[in-house]
C-alpha cells in the first residue's frame, strides 16, 4: 500500500524545467531515498511535497488525500514532517523548547488561553514537555535539553531537528540531505537512527547524497536527473542500472 | 513559584517604592507623569511583543492608539440629547450604554458611557487592525514599515482634517472614565495617587498577560516564526495567522492605552498620530531589546516620564530619532540585557588594544 503518491508531477523556474512529469509512490512503512546529480530537482521535489512551492501541474495524494495547493502548515497537520538541507533551528532557545515547537499540532492552547494560563493550558504545558522529553530519550539527547539549540555541534543539530520532526509523530517523515555535514561515525549513527525510526511505523523519504548511508538502510530509490525520474528501484538494481551510471559517472565509464 | 511572578513582585515593589518616594519628598506632582507614562507603556508592551517576540515592525501603533483616543472623547462629548426621541437612542439610554450628565451651563448632556464608548474604541482598533493586517503583514522588512508608516499618516490627515473631531484642535472636555463607584480615571490632583495605580496596575496585569503568552504554546510559535518562519509553518504553525492575531492583539493595547490616557488628559489632539509618535515607540522597544518585555517596560518607564517632564525640551522628537539611529547601528539587541557589562569590558579593552597596537 502506498502512502504518498505523486502522478505526473511538474515545475518549471522560467526557463529551466525544475521537476519533469515525475511519478512515482511511497509505500508505507518504507525508506525511500531520492539521488540524483546536483540540480537534479530533489530539493524542489521536497518543497512541492511539503507545499512549499506549488505545483504547475500534476497531483500528489498522501494518505487517501490529495494534498497539492495546501499551505506546508496544512500538509504539516496531514502528517507529513520535514527536515531542511541548510538545518533551520529555532534560534534563541533551548533543545527542550525547539523540539516543543514540534508538538505544535498536538497541542491546541491559542493566544487567549496562553494569556491567562488558564489550568488546561498548564496541564497540556506538562503533557508536550513530557513527550518532547520522552524524543530526546529515544534520540539519546536527553542531556542537551537545556542547551540553546544553535550552539550545539553541527551533527547534533541534525539530530535535534529530526527530534523537532519526530515530536510531530508524522506518517511521512522527509528528511533532506540528514547526513550532510556528518562525519563518518556520525553519519553510520545517522543510519542507525533512520532505521529505528522506520520501526516505529514512520515511513521515511530522504534526499542523500552519501551513497553507504542510502545503499544500507533504503527499500527502494528513485534517481532524477535534471527534473526527470530515471530509475525507481531496489537498491541492488539500482547499482546495476545503466542510465544511473552514465548519470554519476558519465558516458565514457558506462561504456566500459 | 515561577520566575516570572517573582519579576512581576519586584516591578510592584519599584512602582510603589516610586510612589512613596514623591510622598516622602513631597512632591507628588511627578505622579501626574508618571500616570502618563504608565498608559504610553500599556501601549509599549503590546508593540514589544509585535515587534520583539513576533518580529514585525510597525511605524503605525500611533495610529491604533489614536483610533481609540479619538473614538472614547466623541462618543463621550458628543451629545445626543436632541435625539432623544430616536428609538435608537432611546434603546441605547435605557440600556445603560447612554449616560447623562450635566455641563458646565447647567444643562444636560446625554452622551455614551465611558465603558460602552471604551468597548467600541478597542473593538474598531480590532476590527481595522485584522482588516488591514492580513494584507500588510504578508510584507517584510522595510516594506512592512512603510506600509504600517502609511496607515499611521492616514490616521493623523484624517484626525487632522475632521472638524467633526476637533481637526487641528482634538476633542477637549472628554469626561472621566467612571469605571465603579467612587473610582474615576481623571487628572484630577484630588484622586492622582487612585489614578497612579490604576495606570501602573493595568500595565501590571497587561504584562502578566504578556508574560504568560510568551511562555504558552502561542508564544513559543511566535519565537519559532521569529527564528525561522519556514521551519515554523513545516511544524504545523500557522505563521500568517499568528502574526495577524500579534498585530491586532498589539492594535487593541495602543487602542486601550489612547482611550484611557484620553480621559486622563481630558483631551486628545492629532499630533497624538503623528509619525513621530509611532517613531519614538519603535525607538523605545528598541533600546529596551526588542524581544524583552521587561527591557521595553523599563525604558518606556524612564524615557516617557523624562520626555513628558519636558527635560529634552523642544529636541524631544530630535531625541527619540537619534536614540533609534544609535541603537540600530552599536546595540541592536538594545540596551537592557545581561551582556551589557561584558560588552562594555570588551568595549573598553578592545579600545585600549588597539591603542598599543603598531
Amino acid at each position: 500500500m502506498s502512502l504518498l503518491s505523486v502522478q505526473d508531477l511538474s515545475k518549471r523556474f522560467g526557463g529551466l524545467q525544475a521537476v519533469d512529469n515525475v511519478s512515482f509512490v511511497v509505500p508505507q512503512g518504507a525508506i525511500k531515498a531520492l539521488i540524483g546529480p546536483n540540480g537534479a530537482g530533489k530539493t524542489t521535489l521536497f518543497n512541492l511535497i511539503s507545499g512549499v512551492l506549488r505545483p504547475d501541474s500534476g497531483s500528489i495524494s498522501f494518505n487517501g488525500g490529495t494534498v497539492q495547493g495546501l499551505m506546508p502548515h496544512e500538509i504539516a497537520a496531514k502528517g507529513i514532517a520535514r527536515t531542511f538541507q541548510h538545518i533551520r533551528l529555532f534560534p534563541k532557545m533551548t533543545v527542550l523548547e525547539n523540539i516543543m515547537v514540534g508538538r505544535h499540532l498536538h497541542s491546541r492552547a491559542g493566544f487567549i488561553s496562553g494569556m491567562l494560563n488558564l489550568p488546561f493550558t498548564r496541564r497540556e504545558q506538562k503533557e508536550v514537555a513530557a513527550k518532547s522529553r520522552a524524543v530526546m530519550e529515544f534520540l539519546g539527547i536527553a542531556a542537551l535539553a537545556d542547551a540553546e539549540a544553535t550552539s550545539l555541534a553541527y551533527g547534533q543539530q541534525r539530530v535535534v531537528e529530526l527530534g523537532r520532526a519526530l515530536a510531530s509523530e508524522p506518517k511521512l517523515l522527509l528528511l533532506d540531505e540528514p547526513a550532510a555535514g556528518l562525519n563518518m561515525r556520525e553519519t553510520v549513527e545517522m543510519s542507525a537512527l533512520i532505521g529505528r525510526i522506520r520501526d516505529l511505523g514512520i515511513t521515511v523519504f530522504l534526499v542523500e547524497h552519501d551513497m553507504s548511508l542510502v545503499m544500507n538502510i533504503s527499500e527502494e530509490i528513485l534517481v532524477l536527473s535534471y527534473g526527470q525520474k530515471i530509475a525507481d528501484d531496489k537498491p541492488l538494481a539500482i547499482q546495476k542500472n545503466s542510465e544511473v551510471i552514465k548519470v554519476y559517472l558519465g558516458e565514457d565509464n558506462a561504456a566500459n | 513559584m515561577k520566575a516570572r511572578y517573582l519579576q512581576v513582585l519586584a516591578f510592584v515593589a519599584l512602582v510603589s517604592a516610586i510612589q512613596l518616594l514623591t510622598r516622602v519628598t513631597d512632591s507628588a506632582y511627578h505622579l501626574t507623569q508618571l500616570t502618563m507614562t504608565a498608559y504610553y507603556s500599556v501601549l509599549i508592551i503590546g508593540l514589544c511583543m509585535l515587534v520583539g517576540y513576533a518580529g514585525q515592525i510597525s511605524l503605525g501603533h500611533a495610529g491604533f492608539f489614536c483610533i481609540g483616543g479619538y473614538i472614547a472623547a466623541f462618543l463621550t462629548t458628543h451629545d445626543l440629547s436632541m435625539h432623544k426621541g430616536k428609538p435608537l437612542v432611546a434603546l441605547l439610554s435605557k440600556t445603560g450604554i447612554l449616560a447623562s450628565r450635566p455641563d458646565l451651563y447647567g444643562g444636560n448632556l446625554l452622551t455614551f458611557h465611558s465603558w460602552a464608548a471604551c468597548v467600541v474604541a478597542m473593538l474598531t482598533a480590532l476590527v481595522i487592525a485584522w482588516v488591514i493586517g492580513g494584507p500588510v503583514l504578508k510584507l517584510k522588512g522595510h516594506y512592512l514599515a512603510m506600509a504600517t508608516l502609511g496607515f499611521g499618516t492616514i490616521v493623523y490627515r484624517i484626525a487632522l482634517g475632521t472638524t467633526l473631531l476637533g481637526a487641528a484642535d482634538g476633542i477637549s472636555d472628554v469626561p472621566p472614565f467612571w469605571v465603579l463607584p467612587g473610582i474615576e480615571i481623571s487628572g484630577n490632583a484630588s484622586v492622582r495617587v487612585m489614578n497612579y495605580y490604576i495606570a501602573w496596575g493595568l500595565v501590571t496585569a497587561g504584562v502578566v498577560l504578556l508574560l504568560n503568552l510568551i511562555h504558552s504554546r502561542a508564544g513559543r510559535g511566535l519565537a519559532a516564526i521569529h527564528g525561522a518562519e519556514d521551519a515554523a509553518e513545516a511544524m504545523g504553525i500557522p505563521t500568517a495567522r499568528y502574526k495577524l492575531n500579534t498585530f491586532v492583539l498589539s492594535a487593541v493595547f495602543a487602542a486601550l492605552a489612547g482611550v484611557l490616557l484620553t480621559h486622563y488628559n481630558g483631551g486628545i489632539g492629532p499630533s497624538e498620530a503623528s509619525v513621530m509618535k509611532s517613531v519614538r515607540y519603535l525607538a523605545i522597544v528598541a533600546i529596551g531589546g526588542m524581544a524583552n518585555l521587561w527591557g521595553s517596560l523599563f525604558m518606556s518607564l524612564v524615557l516617557n516620564y523624562l520626555s513628558l517632564r519636558g527635560y529634552f525640551g523642544t529636541y524631544d522628537d530630535a531625541v527619540f530619532g537619534c536614540i533609534l539611529i544609535l541603537i540600530m547601528l552599536f546595540a541592536p539587541e538594545g540596551l537592557i540585557r545581561r551582556s551589557i557589562l561584558k560588552d562594555l569590558k570588551r568595549f573598553v579593552s578592545g579600545g585600549v588594544a588597539e591603542e598599543t597596537g603598531p
